[in-house]
């Protein structure tokens, strides 16, 4: 048994880290909170990188990798806060024409009832037709609700309007109009779209922590390294344990795919993500409150992803029902 | 990235469940916990059929998941633990096979393996508990002994113990970290009064011990004079790293049986509680693919387990902690019930966060050896 990444893993890690650093540096991250929109061309040069053919077979033009690949490719979007609808187009990839290559961006109606980036995408799957625009708390995730769908109930102090825009035209072909096929499918996609949401949430932890070390380690106040105070100290090294923790469950979810696995994984990642931030922004300090620090991004990033499918309840009745 | 054992690994756990089936049965009663020498007898007993069946070795020897696979078996098979062996065979033993010369691996680690001899801990003292280096238990050198006088606390299982792995202070002139020896102590030497300590939990686990020059051959220093700190560390690695494996397994069962309690006593209705069980489920599932990386980590570099240990103690002795206050909830009014399986372990649990340094301390030492954030002053 050897459960640490492979040369090729690492190999295919820092590859992908060495693309985001390049092509989604700190420049590009604010230049792309301030335009809103999707960047086309960042979209290309992913595909172009195999980032959404990741798991399609060498034959039909992809990569020919599997799950835990696919979750370190994701974790270092999670990392960068690369913004899109990613897993939606990776998981639509082979399916929706051009969806492998990055040259069709795809979404996805969640099982919560929001939608990310509705109005960007080429194709929509799922029910999308009566959706109405919401004033997202990511700056860098646009959402969209589907009154009545999943989670989404209806507010009656904000009555549904129809939105302008017909989604209709959109709709994925290859949708099956069979329920039941429907279901199956979504299913399937479901378990992998929670796993890949892990894997970012556990990139972002892990870069809240980085963070954190790093402003502690330089940052001084009544004469010393903030960091060399115990407070200090305590929070980040719970930053740490927390990611570890994570990063144990993620990477084991992604070799085994098991469900309750993946349900698990999902739970303390959702959890990392969430309150390594909130650390992050608290040894920060008053630097940490501001637009200007990155800090916050990776907060609400995190909240948004932590609603997207499987909630923790869910997940945590999953578990228990196999114990 | 893999969670599959190799054929040889799959061969070895078919051949150990196979041992453990039949060995079990005959296995005597479990003794009274406040019966040491029942214990250690019990202890002794079982470590000496393990010796002669060739799991002996297991913790020292055989490959990190060779040792994983071992735990995983015994623990679920119901077997014992190391119980009294524990110091013996997953401290001082450890600790002798990587320091120590041909001479002492000869001396000291066969009687471990075959259950004849026990060991104690004798590392902190009443002003060095978690800040170790603060230790004054002095040793001055007269011919070819030390003399040995100080005292120490906590010091595990020194009622049954026939050694003790013993640190010292050979030069009080040196900064606090050099200046110390790692000694293996007889405990039968003239000059050692043992006096056990009633833990919460009602048993006699650890003892003080007063040192009045007590002789110690140098031929009994493991590693070199004033280097004992660096000795004492790979100990210390050792029982961060992989001594709680067994534990892990042990707590994923008790989870189960929680499960199954909750369900049949109605408890289980309650979502709230459910729900707990389900977050604890998936704390444990990930503190075992921990200790699966850390031991993949081990063995990657040799056998001696790295950092990880740390992040894996911090999180474990907590989740341990919220394991059995989660058992005493579905206990309900039980829970006050000395005489229910879970409410000695639940007392139990709460040394976790203190023993083999507290959570305050191990979150120092992970912040300032993995993250490299500064020192305090």
């Amino acid at each position: 048994m050897d459960f640490r990444l492979t040369e090729d893993q690492r190999a295919l890690r820092r590859g992908v880290r060495e693309l985001l650093d390049r092509s989604f540096g700190r420049d590009a991250l604010r230049a792309a909170v301030e335009r809103g929109s999707l960047d086309r061309e960042l979209w290309r040069e992913l595909g172009a990188a195999g980032f959404f053919a990741l798991r399609l077979p060498e034959e039909a033009g992809g990569v020919g990798l599997g799950l835990p690949e696919a979750v370190l490719l994701f974790e270092e979007a999670g990392r960068a806060l690369l913004p899109g609808p990613l897993i939606a187009t990776h998981l639509a990839a082979g399916e929706v024409p051009g969806a492998a290559e990055g040259a069709a961006v795809v979404t996805a109606v969640d099982p919560s009832g929001f939608v990310e980036w509705l109005t960007e995408a080429d194709t929509v799957r799922g029910e999308a037709g009566s959706a109405v625009p919401v004033r997202s708390v990511d700056p860098l995730t646009p959402l969209h609700r589907v009154p009545g769908a999943g989670g989404a109930r209806p507010d009656p102090d904000r009555p549904d309007r129809a939105d302008p825009a017909d989604w209709a035209d959109r709709a994925d072909p290859a949708d099956p109009a069979d329920p039941a096929a429907r279901e199956a499918r979504e299913a399937q996609e479901a378990q992998e779209a929670s796993l890949l949401t892990a894997a970012e949430q556990l990139g972002s932890a892990a870069r809240t922590t980085e963070l954190a070390v790093a402003h502690a380690r330089t940052r001084e106040q009544f004469g010393q390294p903030i960091g060399a105070f115990q407070a200090v100290k305590h929070l980040c090294a719970q930053m740490l344990v927390r990611t570890e923790l994570a990063r144990a469950a993620v990477y084991a979810a992604a070799v085994t795919a098991d469900p309750v696995e993946i349900a698990g994984a999902r739970l303390l990642a959702d959890e990392a993500a969430t309150l390594c931030a909130r650390d992050c922004l608290q040894v920060h300090g008053g630097m940490g409150f501001t637009w200007e620090a990155d800090v916050h991004l990776h907060l609400k990033r995190a909240w948004v992803r932590a609603e997207r499918g499987l909630s923790g309840a869910a997940a945590e009745e999953l578990v228990a029902a196999r114990l | 990235m893999e969670l599959a054992y190799t054929e040889e690994e799959e061969e070895f756990r078919a051949r150990l469940r196979e041992w453990l089936a039949a060995a079990l049965p005959g296995l005597p009663p479990k003794p009274d916990p406040l019966d040491w020498p029942a214990r250690r007898a019990y202890d002794c007993g079982w470590q000496r059929r393990l010796y002669d069946a060739g799991y002996g070795h297991v913790h020292w020897d055989a490959s990190p998941t060779q040792r994983l696979i071992f735990l995983e078996e015994t623990e679920r098979a119901g077997a014992p633990y190391v119980g009294a062996n524990f110091v013996g065979l997953l401290h001082a033993g450890p600790t002798i096979a990587a320091e120590g010369t041909p001479a002492q691996r000869e001396r000291w680690l066969e009687p471990v393996l075959r259950g004849d001899e026990v060991w104690c801990q004798g590392f902190s003292e009443p002003e060095a508990g978690s800040d170790l280096a603060a230790l004054r238990t002095r040793a001055v050198r007269d011919g070819d002994a030390y003399v040995v006088t100080g005292q120490k606390i906590w010091t595990s299982h020194a009622e049954a113990a026939d050694w003790c792995e013993l640190l010292v202070r050979t030069d009080p002139d040196a900064p606090r970290h050099r200046g110390i020896s790692w000694l293996a102590m007889p405990m039968d030497a003239p000059g050692i009064t043992v006096r056990p300590l009633r833990t919460l939990a009602g048993s006699t686990e650890f003892a003080e011990m007063f040192l009045d020059e007590v002789r110690v051959p140098v031929a009994n220093r493991v590693g070199e004079e004033n280097d004992g700190w660096r000795v004492t560390m790979v100990t210390l690695s050792f029982e961060r790293g992989t001594a709680f494996v067994g534990e892990v397994v042990a707590c994923r069962r008790v989870l189960g049986e929680l499960a199954r309690t909750a369900r049949k006593n109605g408890t289980w209705d309650d979502p709230v509680l459910r729900r707990r069980l389900g977050r604890l489920g998936a704390e444990f599932q990930a503190l075992w693919r921990l200790t699966q990386w850390n031991v993949s980590e081990a063995q990657a570099s040799g056998g001696v387990p790295g950092t990880g240990g740390s992040v894996f103690k911090l999180r474990y002795s907590h989740a341990r902690q919220e394991l059995y206050d989660a058992a005493a909830a579905v206990l309900g009014p039980e829970a006050l019930d000395l005489g229910r399986e879970w409410n000695q372990d639940r007392l139990s649990s709460l040394s976790y966060t203190i023993a083999a340094g507290t959570s305050q301390i191990q979150q120092n030492i992970v912040a300032e050896r993995i993250l490299g954030l500064p020192k305090g002053r």
